[in-house]
């Protein structure tokens, strides 16, 4: 129950600061700072950070609905992110500073004093990147950066370029798999995502008549809707086997699992969605292209699915396991064997 | 709508039967090649499923009073995840305890569960389904069969085709017109459990692409049948067949049929150094697929425990299940051919040549990919 009661207000949240002129403007060079303030003062963007620092104290499995909620309004600026920063932080004992965070991997080879994140997801939309370079994190005013916008129609990410860090920028030692985490958070939101994508879809199915009949009722379009909602269902399940950890961060295989397969389903989807809707899908007026531009992105945000099906098979023929369902049923579900009832 | 589809996991009381079932299968299949094995759920042994019922994992979901277990459908979920994951061979009882013990617990008189279940817990009845007929495949309710009443019971005349085990059951649920005609389409239609040792009853197996013989033609002519043959109501067995749909639809065995060829593969590569890149992507992308789908799949059967029929969700996992075990051997033989000069074992080559030439069998068998997209698609109300 308390899951559904927190679905309900992050959703209404986000649809009413979030409606898709919003996502636009902000695409467009708008300013995000109303859209944030509303969010930071809901509350949510602790919801990782432990009771006794000031936080909800939820765990990932609890913040799901939050992540998911994030990519159903493909929301521009990084609350899912900064979530999980902030999480980050307060485990670390570091007080986290107030306004959009989003998290990056330096590049390999950066050069000896600088440091570079070539693709940095929400750059444009964020006051702080927290950057993982080795052993360490620093967390980053975006300010301080040269800013490298790849030129994409819409796109918030950019490369970013910091000199030496002053002596005094925060600088944390890391434990935490930053690609894991990149892929629970971005696997939530593109479940999320193609959640509203596949609703839109069905949507005009039903509404748009040719040959004198919706083209719902006709069975070439029905059998493309059902896939979809295959692989749709097949994401949102991803991204709760991704985030089902009792602490702030995924365990790395889960996080693996989930994100190759929302990946995954990405082409599949996006192209079905396209397909269903015809020319209007390729209008900026309407809305699918919000999605469908930014689930391109987001498949290849920490690692697409070929980098996590490497890691996953490497995983397997390392394992020694003499089954492939004892792997998945010890090693990809071992949690839920331990902590988790099915009566909730 | 679909409904949402949560996460959800095995009891520790259910889960607590994996460690016996393993060490019982890992004696059981010792030195049973991987082509054997590779038969999965169509692999026959009487005697290994009266093994399984002398341990009490026959009829596990089923009521104690008629020789089950009184467990849940998470235990059930554990036994046949780790029979499928090991291959060991359960056809011979697969029917009887997965749907036709169920039915007749839901459906059946007292007389009829204390005759039938016991020994199908036993492992001593199997039992076939008689579904299709040579007209009547997708379009199931245009079946022509047709059972007449007498003063002392029925008289069944007709045919049933493609009918799994026939010539090793004792028994098949058949699907038959009492009334009506074909164009009645769903009304009229009777399910009738018919002893296959009675007279007028021919049954032949025909010969599949791979050498076995598992499916069959069965010839019913005017064979008499008594009046306790029926099972549940008269004219109602449309919906009782749809009610076992999301039994048979959503188990483990939609998508671990070919796991045991992905297993032998994988020793293969490990034994090789596993050091090539695109082989190793290939079996994280088939575990991260079976890991979604193992999940979806208990889910599933979490709302099938809560007495919920999800007949919708399970034609879902069905179809996407499905899918991946007809990949499995596909990319399996394109990753063995990338490398044509390296040796391969000839348990593999013959693993991988039966899941092949089974394999466009798991997406006809249980009802076909089109059928079920078309159920998805009304249950999103687009039909």
């Amino acid at each position: 129950m308390t899951d559904n009661v927190l679905a309900d207000s992050i959703d209404a949240l986000l649809e009413d600061s979030c409606p898709a002129e919003v996502v636009r403007a902000i695409e467009q060079g708008g300013s995000p700072a109303r859209l944030w303030q509303t969010l930071a003062d809901s509350g949510f963007a602790d919801a990782l950070v432990p009771e006794d620092a000031g936080g909800a104290g939820l765990s990932l499995r609890d913040a799901l609905p939050i992540l998911s909620a994030c990519g159903r309004v493909v929301l521009p600026v990084p609350f899912a992110q900064t979530m999980l920063v902030r999480g980050f932080l307060a485990a670390s004992g570091v007080t986290p500073p107030p306004g959009p965070a989003t998290f990056a991997i330096a590049d390999a080879g950066g050069g000896e004093h600088d440091i570079v994140c070539s693709r940095v997801t929400h750059a444009t939309t964020s006051d702080w990147v927290l950057v993982q370079s080795g052993t360490h994190c620093r967390l980053l005013p975006t300010a301080a950066a040269r800013l490298e916008s790849p030129g994409v129609h819409g796109s918030l990410e950019a490369g970013l370029t910091w000199g030496p860090p002053p002596a005094d920028a925060i600088r944390i030692a890391n434990d935490a798999d930053w690609h894991a985490i990149g892929a629970c958070v971005f696997a939530a939101q593109m479940a999320g995502s193609m959640s509203r994508v596949f609703d839109l879809t069905l949507r005009y199915a039903n509404d748009r008549v040719q040959f004198g009949r919706s083209i719902g009722k006709f069975q070439a379009i029905q059998h493309q809707v059902s896939v979809m909602a295959e692989h749709v269902a097949a994401s949102r399940m991803a991204a709760e086997i991704g985030a089902d950890s009792t602490s702030w961060q995924p365990s790395p295989l889960a996080a693996a699992i989930a994100k190759s397969r929302t990946s995954e389903a990405v082409p599949t989807v996006t192209a079905i969605a396209h397909a269903v809707h015809g020319a209007i899908g390729i209008t900026a007026e309407y809305d699918l292209q919000l999605h469908t531009r930014r689930l391109h992105e987001w498949r290849l945000a920490f690692g697409s699915e070929s980098y996590w099906h490497d890691r996953i098979g490497r995983a397997v023929v390392e394992s020694r396991d003499a089954s492939t369902a004892g792997f998945i049923v010890d090693r990809v579900f071992a949690s839920s064997r331990t902590d988790r009832t099915t009566t909730e | 709508m679909i409904d949402a589809l949560p996460l959800a996991a095995v009891p520790p009381e259910d889960e607590a039967l994996r460690t016996e079932v393993r060490q019982f299968l890992s004696e059981a299949l010792a030195g049973v090649p991987a082509e054997i094995r590779a038969h999965s759920w169509m692999g026959f042994d009487a005697e290994f499923s009266r093994a399984l019922g002398r341990r009490g994992w026959l009829g596990i979901t089923l009521p104690k009073e008629y020789g089950g277990g009184g467990r849940s459908p998470f235990a059930r979920f554990v036994l046949v995840e780790e029979f499928l994951a090991w291959g060991a061979p359960v056809s011979a009882h697969w029917i009887a305890d997965r749907q036709s013990a169920p039915l007749i617990l839901r459906y059946g008189t007292e007389s009829q569960k204390h005759f039938h279940i016991p020994p199908i817990c036993r492992g001593e009845s199997f039992f076939c389904i008689g579904m299709s007929e040579p007209g009547s495949g997708s379009d199931l309710a245009s079946v022509k069969t047709r059972a007449t009443r007498t003063s002392d019971g029925w008289r069944l005349s007709g045919q049933k085709i493609w009918t799994t085990n026939a010539y090793r059951s004792q028994y098949m649920i058949a699907l038959v017109r009492t009334s009506g005609t074909a164009e009645d389409r769903h009304r009229g239609l009777t399910q009738f459990i018919v002893d296959l040792s009675l007279p007028g009853i021919t049954i032949r197996p025909i010969e599949d692409l791979a050498g076995g013989r598992h499916f069959c033609e069965v010839f019913f002519d005017d064979v008499a049948l008594p009046d306790d043959a029926l099972v549940g109501q008269e004219g109602e067995g449309w919906s009782q067949v749809t009610a076992e749909l999301a039994f048979e639809r959503s188990g483990p065995e939609r998508l671990y049929s070919s796991v045991v060829l992905l297993d032998t593969w994988i020793a293969e590569l490990r034994a090789r150094g596993a050091d090539d890149r695109d082989s190793r992507a290939l079996v994280g992308r088939l575990v991260a697929n079976l890991s979604v789908l193992r999940a979806l799949s208990l889910s599933i059967t979490a709302k099938l425990s809560r007495g919920e029929s999800p007949v919708v969700e399970a034609a879902l996992v069905k179809d996407m299940g499905t899918e991946i075990e007809q990949l499995t051997p596909t990319l399996i033989a394109d990753a063995i051919g990338r490398t044509p000069d390296a040796p391969v074992s000839a348990s593999l080559v013959r693993a991988l040549a039966f899941v092949t030439q089974m394999a466009p069998s798991f997406s006809l068998r249980g009802g076909t990919r089109e059928i079920l997209r078309g159920m998805i698609a009304r249950g999103l109300g687009l039909r």
